[in-house]
């Protein structure tokens, strides 16, 4: 069991645990991950180390509510706990002084990208960030990601908040301006990334992306997590999560991560069912007492 | 009772398993084999002519006094024959039900030649349910404490065995496994239907009961390495049975389609993510109902992939295999029940392609027809493809079943551990140390995928070097 000592919304739907893993705090390198499983009947599900403190003897993650398991992770409270978290698992990200570095974070992968960012700062990069949302109200992470970088931006699809656009066309700007980019991580939904990958690779620009494909043990041993890098099958929780852009076959992990849609709708409808009964049984008790 | 004379005794015939109904069966996940009645074991005994060089004993991988448990069977102590077994064997419930006897044990039988051998696999199963059933396992006495620390990663049959004799001897052991559930292939791979979970949870309560301390979600190499449980933990040895887990692939085009499984992962997300009991279970998996199902392989694996799909209601559950019938390596009693539980075997049959809609998912799969030609390095005649014989079968979900090689966790984060060709770990086969000092391994890390008998028998050699290491080792 691993206690949450802290828990809070970063944004609607996006949450930050602190959670008690002395062993996974310690070894634990930018770029790595955790799968967790919150009780008996749960799924493993993968997600990335935002932070530790070895000291303290915690990790934080940063979960965006899209399903069964992340909803009712969020739904856990400080003093809650999670019955299995295992890592740290996967390679971690290559940290080079490779000069000007930009870092893109889509959506949740901002918090994915923070860990590396910070890393890449740490190497003595020039570090841009481009933090990109949908929507003002689901920007995360805006002065952490700010407090590591020379130069950083905000970008929303809307326009109601920062720069209006995607993340792209804030890269591409920085690029018609002039700018000299050496290596460009991007972490987010697989359209943004492939269409990052599709901008860079006409600069030849070294670019690294973060997949994610379903997980189930982490530990290379079920194959289910492959993806496919210029041309040959990988394991992403063993060889990645981080692979060289320009050879990844997006299709390919786009169509696999839509294998379990249906049975997705069903747990999550199976999930919200069993919620409302529970809130009606509270109310119930409520009534009678 | 009298006495019977070697000739009656040859006269009883063999008695077969009590199983459950095939059509029944093929649609729950409950054990297919009943076991014997104490009256039929018994009988079953009484066909032993305890032979005075018994041959059978040579066949078994841990050498038990074969004819010495049967001998107290036929005279209905069962817990005395149980007793027996278990000086060699800590886990009869489990070997008696997944040994290949037909190859090792009841293979070497002398009734083999003329008659049926003594049901030797049955009999061992029906005296460890029967002690386990009864509540009378009795918890072996532990030596005091040597004060001497051993941590054994990953708990597989391997390092269980290891674990079992290293506690008796007095040392303090820890097991580590990367999963949230102990028990390896025992518990992630081998269905409930062919070994009930609920024995390898007693066996593991057992160890705990004996002081063995438990370790789960620690993936060594990542969360801890051997140089640190060595080195900063304060272990005096290490022994490694992580097992053979990084599936192979056919490396044939369209492996990567939606709806192709390894059966590492398809069992995973059965037995031990529970998929079958979805959505009261979180993990799920493609529907199998009615749809067409293809298990590539002919090895224990895959006939456990192909009767899990049956049971998951595949219309067409179909084994495909490229050698003939005679060259699977499965257990014969699984390849009869996948046949009567209505398993479609396409054999000398090689997959070359599967094919996917523009979606990505499976739609069919290209084979071609093989036939046998020379012996190859197994021993086996090589399979060859016959020109212009592929034909194109619809199939819904895929399971690749052809085998495992060796996660390369342990290697990549200690160097020192020596590996051989096929990134097996080498060790000295009298000892099982590798070439890292207080280092052992055994099971299928260091074999390839073999069998559970084996991987015990490996632990067992390596927790006696264990033991002469650390007490000669100057602290
Ligand atoms: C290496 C890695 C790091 C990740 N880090 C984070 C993170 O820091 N924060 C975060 O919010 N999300 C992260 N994710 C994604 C997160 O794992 C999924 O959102 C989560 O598994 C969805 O589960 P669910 O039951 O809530 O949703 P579901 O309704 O079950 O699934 C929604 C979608 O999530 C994906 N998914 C489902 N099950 C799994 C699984 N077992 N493994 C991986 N993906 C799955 C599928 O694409 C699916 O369509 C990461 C994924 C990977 C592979
Ligand atoms: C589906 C299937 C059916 C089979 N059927 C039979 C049968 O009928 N009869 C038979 O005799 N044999 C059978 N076998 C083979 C048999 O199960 C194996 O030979 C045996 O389990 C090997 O034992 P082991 O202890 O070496 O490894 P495993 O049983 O593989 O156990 C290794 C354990 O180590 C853990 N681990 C791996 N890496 C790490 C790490 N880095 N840190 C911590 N833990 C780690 C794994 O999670 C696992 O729990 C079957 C195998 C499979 C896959
Ligand atoms: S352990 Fe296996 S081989 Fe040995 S006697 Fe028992 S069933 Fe036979
Ligand atoms: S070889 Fe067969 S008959 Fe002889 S002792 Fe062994 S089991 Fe009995
Ligand atoms: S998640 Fe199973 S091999 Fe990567």
């Amino acid at each position: 069991m691993h206690k949450i000592l802290e828990a809070r919304f970063l944004a609607e739907n996006i949450k930050l645990f602190r959670i008690e893993a002395p062993r996974i705090a310690r070894k634990r390198k930018a770029g790595q991950f955790v799968i967790v499983r919150l009780d008996e009947h749960g799924e493993r599900i993968p997600l990335t180390i935002a932070d530790s403190d070895t000291g303290a003897g915690t990790i934080t993650i940063i979960v965006q509510g899209v399903g069964k398991t992340t909803k009712a992770l969020n739904m856990k409270e400080r003093g809650d706990s999670i019955m299995d978290v295992v890592g740290p698992l996967g390679m971690p990200s290559h940290i080079d002084k490779f000069g000007n570095v930009v870092c893109i974070g889509g959506g949740v992968g901002t918090a994915i990208a923070l860990p590396t960012a910070t890393a890449l700062k740490k190497a003595e990069n020039y570090v841009i960030t481009i933090n990109g949302a949908r929507s003002k109200n689901l920007v995360i992470l805006e002065n952490e990601m700010k407090a590591v970088s020379d130069e950083s931006y905000v970008t929303t699809d809307d326009g109601s908040y920062g720069f209006h656009g995607f993340v792209t066309q804030k890269l591409q700007q920085l690029i018609d301006n002039g700018k000299k980019i050496d290596f460009v991580l991007a972490i987010g939904p697989i359209p943004m990334m492939k269409a990052v990958a599709d901008v860079t690779r006409a600069y030849k620009i070294k670019t690294v992306v973060s997949l994610n494909p379903i997980m189930v043990d982490g530990t290379g041993m079920c194959g289910g997590c492959r993806v496919i890098v210029d041309g040959v099958s990988k394991f992403a929780c063993v060889d990645g999560p981080e692979f060289d852009a320009h050879v990844v076959d997006f299709k390919n992990l786009a169509d696999r991560n839509k294998m379990y849609t249906k049975n997705e709708r069903v747990s999550l409808k199976h999930f919200e069912h069993n919620c409302r009964l529970d809130k009606k049984i509270n109310e119930i008790k409520t009534m009678n007492d | 009772m009298a006495k019977l004379t070697a000739k009656e005794r040859m006269q009883i015939s063999r008695h077969p398993m009590v199983e459950q109904d095939p059509v029944e069966r093929s649609h729950n996940f409950k054990e297919v084999n009943l076991g014997y009645t104490a009256e039929m074991a018994i009988e079953e005994a009484q066909r032993c002519i305890q032979c005075p060089k018994p041959t059978c004993t040579m066949g078994c991988p841990v050498s038990i006094n074969i004819k010495g448990f049967i001998n107290l069977v036929a005279e209905g102590d069962f817990s005395g024959a149980v007793k027996i077994i278990k000086i060699d064997n800590a886990l009869p419930a489990i070997c008696g039900r997944v040994c290949p006897q037909e190859e090792q044990c009841e293979q070497s039988c002398v009734l083999t030649t003329k008659y049926k051998p003594v049901a030797i696999g049955y009999l061992e199963r029906f005296v460890a349910d029967y002690e386990r059933e009864n509540g009378q396992v009795a918890i072996p006495e532990t030596k005091a404490s040597t004060g001497k620390r051993i941590a054994i990663v990953g708990s597989g049959p391997a390092g269980l065995s290891c674990a079992n004799d290293l506690i008796q001897w007095g040392h303090q052991v820890t097991v580590f496994e990367a999963l949230h559930e102990l028990g390896g292939v025992l518990v992630y791979g081998i269905p409930e239907f062919r070994l009930p979970k609920e024995i390898v949870r007693q066996e593991i309560n057992n160890l705990k009961t004996m002081g063995v301390e438990f370790q789960t979600d620690i993936v060594i190499g990542r969360t801890i390495t051997i140089d640190e449980l060595l080195e900063e933990e304060g272990y005096d040895a290490v022994f490694v049975g992580v097992g053979a887990g990084l599936p192979w692939f056919m490396g044939i085009p369209g492996e990567n389609l939606v709806g192709v499984y390894t059966a590492n992962e398809f069992l995973t997300r059965v037995n031990l993510m529970k998929a079958y009991q979805f959505p009261d279970y979180d993990s799920p998996i493609l529907d199998c109902r009615d749809k067409n199902v293809a298990v590539f392989g002919g090895g224990n694996t895959a006939m456990d992939a192909v009767r899990t799909s049956l049971r998951l209601g595949a219309k067409n559950a179909y084994i495909v295999y490229r050698r003939s019938e005679k060259e699977m390596p499965a257990r014969v009693e699984e390849v009869k029940h996948a046949k009567e539980e209505g398993v479609q075997f396409k054999i000398l049959t090689n997959p070359v392609e599967f094919i996917g809609d523009e979606d990505q998912w499976l739609k069919a799969m290209k084979c071609i027809k093989m036939e046998l030609g020379e012996p190859d390095d197994s021993g086996r005649r090589r399979p060859v493809p016959i020109a212009g014989s592929e034909y194109i079968t619809e199939i819904d979900i895929a399971i690749i079943a052809i085998g495992n090689g060796s996660n390369p966790l342990i290697k990549q984060t200690t160097p020192e551990i020596e590996i051989g060709k096929r990134g097996t770990i080498i060790v000295d086969p009298e000892t099982m140390e590798t070439s890292k000092k207080g280092v052992f391994a055994g099971g299928d890390i260091v074999t390839g995928g073999a069998t559970v008998i084996l991987a015990m028998g490996a632990g067992r050699t390596a927790a006696k070097a264990i033991h002469e290491y650390v007490m000669t080792k100057p602290s």
